[in-house]
């Protein structure tokens, strides 16, 4: 069946994110030979839209204004329910991201429909679409369809392997010029914590720590390793309650869900909650002292030992084999 | 202040999940307060000891929900309402949820509404915001400080390890983010008080709504669980060796590097 899906692209630090060219292949995928049709909503977005298209999109619709500088719920609802309006399209998709997961529920109410969100699948059978979601913090999984209305799904980052980007491709770029009217939350102050601009979400190796790490200066080495492999820290709830960390950093049933190529537990235990937050990760290794942790149960490599003695040979032979 | 905490009764997050006739099966499982919800009732609270008022819990779903308002009760919250869909909803999903708690909330005229950003059981987090459009009302998602002065309400959002200073105005919803608050653990005077506090059970008709009207827009086909891991190699020999090991393998078996 063929159908007309919109995908709204996210930009970050005036790049567009992984997950916007993930969420295309999906659109691809939900389209079924239908048009896709990317949109991007911002201050000065019009040079990202032909990136849309190397990625998949067969248009692109922009709608640029100064109050659209910054996310806010009110602006970018505004515009978006323009586009729609425009475009009247089949379906949805967003990234599940911050963005994604504060607009998406909204979009949805707006236009009574349904939403499947932290999608990682998508698949059409027999002509229908079914998205494939995790559960319980991906203890387990579910799959499920739409009944009624449009097809709208927000994807979870990582999971759907993205088009080759194909420089050759063109399309469309046009302007949609919206008025956009009273934003009800201003945004004052934006104060950039996330560590060296890797997402956790989004990051493709993560290098986390327990309790084992034992201070906030034990995080040290684990930040010098996530340095090396061009990769983000996360923490488990022990050491995030312990005061190690931000709670920004924390992997586990309450906290981030991420599936990284690589996932490196340093002084971890292996708690359900935790292992909730991780055990979907494509490699896992684990470092911890205690031969039983059953951190072990769930990583394809352990090493029994002392993080403090281990993670610095890690730098040194990571950084050796970089060179 | 009317303030509103929205509470879902979930599964324990230390239990492990397992299928019962392609279902999660729920037998002999603990079921707690919504980790995120909690910091929502301990914010509620907080708010209303500080700017005076009253505090509702809502919960939606089974009768055994009961029990988790009652310890919402316990922490300190003043009246409960349990609407019991069970008998009317079968298959509901976060419009059905939505759409009730908004037409339950359409006239109760909320100064505040407080919930968790999302429960760890479904993980869609799409109740709050939904809410609050049916409603009519600016929300904001994934809080971790929340200010009053009259009117005026400033919050700090968590973005992605960044955070966000917004100011809006009452009636607002907000969503908790951990980091908020640290919820009280209910006090035996609390617990015994919690017994005698009012709640109120509702059903759709009640709310003057058919089964119609909430009919769910999504459909779980199919729930599975995900393929064991199984445990793997555990290095041996002296730690320098087993790191150059663990390298070599990650780069050339596991290449991820």
């Amino acid at each position: 069946m063929s159908r007309k899906i919109l995908v709204l692209g996210e930009a970050r630090d005036g790049a567009l994110r992984n997950v916007s060219f993930e969420a295309l292949r999906a659109a691809k995928v939900a389209a079924g030979g239908g048009e896709v049709v990317g949109v991007l909503i911002g201050e000065a977005v019009q040079p990202l839209g032909s990136e849309l298209i190397q990625y998949g999109a067969d248009r692109v619709v922009i709608v640029e204004d100064d109050q659209l500088r910054q996310y806010t719920p009110d602006g970018f609802s505004q515009a978006l329910l323009a586009v729609i309006d425009q475009e009247n399209p089949n379906g949805l998709i967003f990234g599940h991201t911050a963005m994604g997961k504060d607009l998406a529920p909204r979009i949805a109410s707006k236009l009574s429909s349904g939403l499947i969100s932290d999608a990682t699948a998508v698949e059409e059978i027999d002509g229908t679409l079914v998205f494939t979601r995790p559960i319980y913090s991906g203890k387990a999984f579910e799959k499920k369809i739409i009944t009624d209305g449009l097809v709208f799904a927000t994807v979870r980052p990582n999971n759907i392997e993205p088009l080759a980007r194909d420089e050759s491709r063109s399309g469309e770029v046009a302007s949609l010029a919206v008025e956009i009217h009273t934003i009800r939350t201003i945004i004052k102050e934006v104060v950039r914590k996330a560590s060296e601009g890797v997402d956790l979400s989004e990051a493709k190796i993560i290098v986390a720590g327990g309790r084992g790490v034992k201070s906030k200066e034990g995080f040290e080495p684990l930040q010098e390793l996530a340095k090396v492999l061009g990769g983000a820290v996360g923490a488990s709830r022990g050491a995030c309650d312990a005061d190690y960390c931000d709670y920004s950093l924390q992997i586990g049933q309450t906290g981030k869900v991420v599936t990284p190529d690589l996932y490196i537990a340093c002084g971890i235990s292996g708690a359900i909650q935790h292992l909730a937050g991780m055990s979907n990760s494509k490699v896992i290794v684990a470092i911890n002292k205690d031969p039983e942790a059953s951190i072990f149960q769930v990583a394809d490599y352990g090493i029994v030992g002392d993080l403090f003695e281990v993670v610095p040979m890690l730098i040194e032979e990571f950084a050796a084999v970089k060179q | 202040m009317n303030i509103y905490v929205l509470l879902k009764r979930t599964f324990d997050t230390e239990e492990k999940i397992n299928l019962l006739n392609g279902e999660i099966n729920e037998e002999g499982a603990e079921f707690i307060i919504n980790p995120y919800d909690e910091y929502a009732v301990e914010e509620a609270i907080q708010v209303r000891d500080d700017q005076g008022g009253e505090v509702t819990v809502v919960s939606i779903g089974c009768e055994e929900a009961e029990k988790q308002l009652r310890t919402a009760l316990a922490m300190g919250a003043d009246k409960a309402v349990l609407i019991n869909s069970e008998d009317d909803v079968e298959d509901g999903d976060q419009y059905t949820t939505a759409k009730i708690i908004a037409e339950y909330l359409k006239d109760k005229q909320a100064d505040l509404i407080i919930t968790g950003n999302v429960a760890i059981d479904s993980g869609s987090g799409q109740v709050g915001p939904r809410v609050a459009e049916m409603l009519g009302i600016p929300a904001i998602t994934t809080i971790t400080n929340l200010e009053i002065d009259g009117h005026t309400v400033t919050v700090v959002r968590d973005v992605e390890g960044d955070s966000e200073t917004i100011e809006a105005s009452l009636p607002l919803l907000v969503t908790a983010q951990q980091g908020l608050n640290e919820p009280r653990y209910p006090s035996l005077p609390g617990i015994m008080k919690a017994k005698k506090k009012p709640l109120e059970e509702l059903e759709l008709d009640d709310l003057e709504l058919d089964e119609e009207d909430v009919e769910a827009k999504t459909k779980t086909i199919e729930v599975f669980l995900p393929p064991k891991k199984e445990a793997g190699k555990l290095l041996s020999g002296e730690i320098n060796e087993q790191v150059s090991e663990l390298v070599q393998l990650l780069r050339n078996e596991a290449k991820v590097i």
